[in-house]
C-alpha cells in the first residue's frame, strides 16, 4: 500500500513498524518537533507575560535594573550563540549529504560554542551574586527606593535566563548523543532525522535568547546610571 | 463459528505474557489498558475523599473532621479527580486505544513517547500520593497565591510537582494525537470521513498542547516563589497574586474542555450507532469541537470576576463566555436531530448518552448563569458553582466515559458485559447523580458557600439529600467495577462487531490483533455509513 519511490525500505534507515514509508516517518517526526516547539513557546510565554505586566507597571525601576547588566558581554554571548546556530545548520547540511566526518566536526563546534555561552552566563550570574542582585533577603540595588520592584526584575532575569540555560544544557546533552550516534554510523544521507530535529530545537533555544537579550539588557540603555 | 476461530487467534492480549511485556509495551492498545487501570485507581481515591466530604456535611456542625482536615479533603478530591482522572480519562484510555484504529493506523505516530506519557502520569501520581500520605495539602485544587506560596504549611510542593510531571503526560499525548491524525490516516480516510470521536480528540489535543505548558510554567513559578521567595506573586515586593490567577485559569479553563470535548466525541459515536443514522450535520459537529477548543482560550477571565480584575475586562470575558454556548448547543441540537426517525436501541451505552445530553444541557445552561457578570457576583464560590461544574464533569464527562467503556468493552476485552446489570447501574448512577448535585444548585442559590465544613441548620435537609444521593452514586460506580471484572472471565464472548457499527475499529477481530488489522483498510465510505455495515447481530437485553 502507498509504496512510494523510496527503495531504501528498512535497510540502512530505521523504519519503525507503524509507518509505511520513510517519507511518512520523517514527516511525522518533523511535525511532532514543530508542535513540541509550540508547547515550548507557550511554556516561556507565561514568563514573557509576567515580564510584560511588571515592566509596564514599573518601567523606571526595570530600566535602572537593566542598566546594571553588562550589555557588551551580553552582545558577545549573543554572537556566540548565533555562530552556534550557523554551525548547527552546517551539521544538518553535512548530514543531508551523508558526510559523517563533517557532521561530527560541526556538531562538536556547536557544542563548544554552546558551552562557551553557558560559561559566560555562569560568569555573569556570579557577578550578580557578588553585587547582591540575587532576589532574597540580601538583595540590594543601588540608587532606587523601590527595592521590591527591582527584585522583580531580577527574579524574571534569573527565571528566564535560568530556564534558557537549562534548555541549553539539555541541547548540549543532545549534541553529545548525536556525536556518539554519528560515530557509530547510525546516520546516512537517507536517514538523518535526529540531526535535523535537534537542529530545530537548537535554533529555537537560540531564538528565545534573541528575545531575552533586548528585553533584559537593552530596554533603557540611555537612562541615568543606577 | 466465527467465535471459535477468534478463540485460537493471536491478538494483542495473548501475543506476549508477563509483567515486562506490559510495562515495556509500545502497543497503543496495551498502553490504553495501563491508563485504564491507573485512572480507575485514582478515581476510587478521589471518590473516597468525596465520600468523606459528603459524610462531614451530613450535619451542620463540624463533627466528623476538623476544619483543617476538611480543607485537605476537598483539595485532594479536586487534585486527584481533575489531574489524575478527568484529564487523562477519555483521551488516554479510549483515545489511545481507538484513535489509531478509527483512522486505520497500526499505532500512534510515536509509540515510545506514548509509553513515556503513561510513565509520566504514574510518576506524577506517585508525587501526589506521597503528598497525600505525608499529610495532605490544603490550598484548594486552584493553589491560589499568596496562601499557597506563603501561608500554607502543607505538602504544596510535592503536589505541585506531581501535577507538573503529569502535565507533560498530557502534552505528549496531545502531540502524539495531532501527529497521528495528520500523518497516519489510512488511504481514503479524508479529514471529513473521520469519526467525530477523532475530531473531538484532535480538538482536545490542540488545547493540551497549547494550554498545558502554561500550567507547567505557572507551577514552576509557584515553586520558585515558595522555595526561593522570588516575589513574582508577592504584593510586598510589587508582585501581583492576580497574575497567578490569570496564568492558572489560562490553562485551567481550557482544561474544562480537555475534560468534556472527548466525552462529546464519545456521545457522537454512541448516538449514531444506537440510532443507526449518520450524525446530523457532521461538519458542524466536527467544527464545533474545534470552535470550543479555540473559544475556550478566550474566556478564562470569568473565573476572576470578583478577584479585582477591571470591570471592563469582566464585561468582555462575560460576553465572550456566552460564545461557548453556541458550538455546545450545535452539538446538543445535532445529536437530538440525529435521533429523529432513527432506529433507536436502548442498550447501556445509549442510556449513558441520553444521560449525558440531559445533564450536560443542565450543566451548560447553568454555565450561562455564572458567565453573567451580575448573577456570578451573587453565586461566586457557592454550591451553585460546585453543582454547575459537577454537572459538566460528572454528569457530562463521566457519563460519556462510562458509556464509551461499555460500548468499546467488547472490542477491548473480547467479552460482553452483562447487559441487565449494566442497565440497572446506569439508572442508579443517573438517579444518584441528580440526587447528589441538584440540591446543591438550590443550596448555592440560598447562599451556602463552597469549602465550608460547618453551615447553618436550615441547609441541613438539602445536604442530607445530597449525601444520600452520593451514597446511591457510590453504589452505581461500584457495580460496573464488579461486573466488568466479572465479564473478563464469565462474560459472553464478543463477536467482531456486536453493535453492527460502521467504524473501522469494528471491522477487525475482538480483541484486535497486535497491528490492529489483518489487512490494512482502505476507506471508501463516509463516516457513519450504515448501508454497508458488515458484522453479525447480537441481542441486546
Amino acid at each position: 500500500m502507498a509504496s512510494e519511490a523510496h527503495a531504501i525500505h528498512g535497510e540502512t534507515l530505521a523504519l519503525r513498524e507503524q509507518f509505511d514509508t520513510a517519507a511518512q516517518q520523517k514527516d511525522a517526526s518533523s511535525l511532532g518537533m514543530w508542535i513540541f516547539l509550540v508547547t515550548e513557546i507557550m511554556f516561556f510565554g507565561g514568563m514573557f507575560l509576567a515580564y510584560t505586566a511588571y515592566r509596564s507597571w514599573y518601567p523606571d525601576v526595570f530600566g535602572a535594573a537593566s542598566r546594571t547588566l553588562n550589555a557588551t558581554i551580553g552582545a558577545l554571548n549573543t554572537a556566540v550563540l548565533l555562530c552556534s546556530s550557523f554551525t548547527m545548520v552546517l551539521a544538518v547540511r553535512a548530514g543531508q549529504l551523508g558526510r559523517r566526518k563533517a557532521v561530527i566536526v560541526f556538531l562538536a563546534l556547536t557544542l563548544i560554542l554552546g558551552l562557551v555561552f553557558l560559561g559566560v552566563k555562569a560568569f555573569e550570574w556570579n557577578e550578580k551574586f557578588q553585587e547582591h542582585h540575587i532576589p532574597g533577603p540580601a538583595f540590594h540595588l543601588e540608587g532606587t527606593p523601590f527595592q521590591g520592584h527591582a527584585q522583580l526584575f531580577f527574579s524574571l532575569y534569573f527565571a528566564m535566563t535560568g530556564l534558557h540555560a537549562l534548555h541549553m544544557i539539555i541541547g548540549a546533552g543532545l549534541l553529545i548523543y548525536l556525536i556518539v550516534q554519528t560515530k557509530r554510523g547510525i546516520f546516512s544521507a537517507e536517514y538523518y532525522t535526529p540531526i535535523d530535529m535537534v537542529g530545530l530545537y537548537w535554533h529555537f533555544v537560540d531564538v528565545i535568547w534573541i528575545y531575552l537579550f533586548p528585553l533584559l539588557y537593552l530596554i533603557d540603555r540611555h537612562g541615568p546610571k543606577a | 463459528m466465527i467465535t471459535a476461530v477468534a478463540e485460537e487467534k493471536e491478538h494483542y492480549l495473548n501475543a506476549s505474557y508477563g509483567l515486562k511485556s506490559w510495562l515495556l509495551t509500545k502497543d497503543h492498545k496495551r498502553i490504553g489498558l495501563l491508563y485504564l487501570a491507573t485512572i480507575t485507581f485514582f478515581f476510587f481515591i478521589g471518590g473516597a475523599f468525596a465520600t468523606l466530604i459528603r459524610l462531614e456535611l451530613l450535619t451542620p456542625q463540624g463533627d466528623l473532621v476538623s476544619a483543617e482536615t476538611y480543607n485537605k479533603l476537598f483539595t485532594m478530591h479536586g487534585v486527584v479527580m481533575v489531574f489524575f482522572f478527568l484529564i487523562p480519562s477519555i483521551p488516554a484510555v479510549m483515545g489511545n486505544f481507538f484513535l489509531p484504529m478509527m483512522i486505520g493506523a497500526r499505532d500512534l505516530a510515536f509509540p515510545r513517547l506514548n509509553l513515556l506519557s503513561w510513565y509520566l502520569l504514574v510518576i506524577g501520581g506517585l508525587f501526589a500520593i506521597f503528598a497525600m500520605v505525608a499529610g495532605g495539602v490544603d490550598t484548594g485544587w486552584t493553589f491560589y497565591t499568596p496562601y499557597s506560596t506563603t501561608y500554607s504549611n502543607t505538602w504544596v510542593i510535592a503536589t505541585a510537582l506531581g501535577i507538573f510531571v503529569a502535565g507533560f503526560s498530557s502534552i505528549l499525548t496531545g502531540l502524539n494525537f495531532i501527529v497521528t491524525v495528520h500523518r497516519m490516516r489510512a488511504p481514503g480516510m479524508t479529514w471529513f470521513r473521520m469519526p467525530l470521536f477523532v475530531w473531538a480528540n484532535y480538538a482536545t489535543a490542540i488545547i493540551q498542547v497549547l494550554g498545558t505548558p502554561v500550567l507547567a510554567v505557572t507551577i514552576m513559578l509557584l515553586f520558585c516563589e515558595r522555595v526561593f521567595h522570588i516575589g513574582l506573586f508577592d504584593p510586598a515586593l510589587g508582585g501581583d497574586p492576580v497574575l497567578f490567577q490569570h496564568l492558572f485559569w489560562f490553562y485551567s479553563h481550557p482544561a474544562v474542555y480537555i475534560m468534556v470535548l472527548p466525552g462529546m466525541g464519545v456521545i457522537s459515536e454512541l448516538i449514531a450507532v444506537f440510532s443507526r443514522k449518520a450524525v446530523f450535520g457532521y461538519a458542524f459537529v466536527a467544527f464545533s469541537s474545534v470552535a470550543i477548543a479555540v473559544l475556550g482560550f478566550l474566556v478564562w477571565g470569568h473565573h476572576l470576576f470578583v478577584s479585582g480584575q477591571s470591570l471592563y475586562a469582566g464585561m468582555v470575558f462575560s460576553f465572550l463566555s456566552y460564545f461557548v454556548a453556541i458550538p455546545s448547543a450545535i452539538k446538543v441540537f445535532n445529536w437530538t436531530a440525529t435521533l429523529y426517525k432513527g432506529s433507536i436501541s436502548y442498550a447501556t451505552p445509549m442510556l449513558y448518552a441520553f444521560g449525558f445530553i440531559g445533564l450536560f444541557t443542565i450543566g451548560g445552561l447553568t454555565g450561562l448563569f455564572v458567565a453573567c457578570l451580575g448573577i456570578d457576583v451573587h453565586v461566586t464560590d457557592t454550591y451553585f458553582v460546585v453543582a454547575h461544574f459537577h454537572y459538566i464533569m460528572v454528569g457530562g464527562t463521566l457519563m460519556a466515559y462510562l458509556g464509551g467503556l461499555h460500548y468499546w468493552w467488547p472490542k477491548m476485552t473480547g467479552r460482553m458485559y452483562p447487559e441487565g446489570w449494566a442497565k440497572i447501574s446506569a439508572l442508579v448512577i443517573f438517579l444518584g447523580f441528580n440526587l447528589t448535585f441538584f440540591p446543591q444548585f438550590i443550596l448555592g442559590y440560598l447562599g451556602m458557600p463552597r469549602r465550608y465544613h460547618v453551615y447553618p441548620d436550615e441547609f441541613q435537609v438539602l445536604h442530607v439529600l445530597s449525601t444520600a444521593g452520593a451514597s446511591v452514586l457510590a453504589v452505581g460506580y461500584l457495580m460496573p467495577m464488579v461486573y466488568f471484572i466479572w465479564s473478563l472471565k464469565y462474560g459472553k464472548v464478543a463477536s467482531a462487531n456486536p453493535w453492527k457499527a460502521p467504524g473501522l475499529e469494528w471491522q477487525t477481530a475482538s480483541p484486535p490483533p497486535v497491528h490492529n488489522f489483518d489487512v490494512m483498510p482502505v476507506v471508501r465510505n463516509e463516516a457513519y455509513d450504515f448501508s454497508t455495515t458488515v458484522g453479525e447481530a447480537v441481542e441486546v437485553g
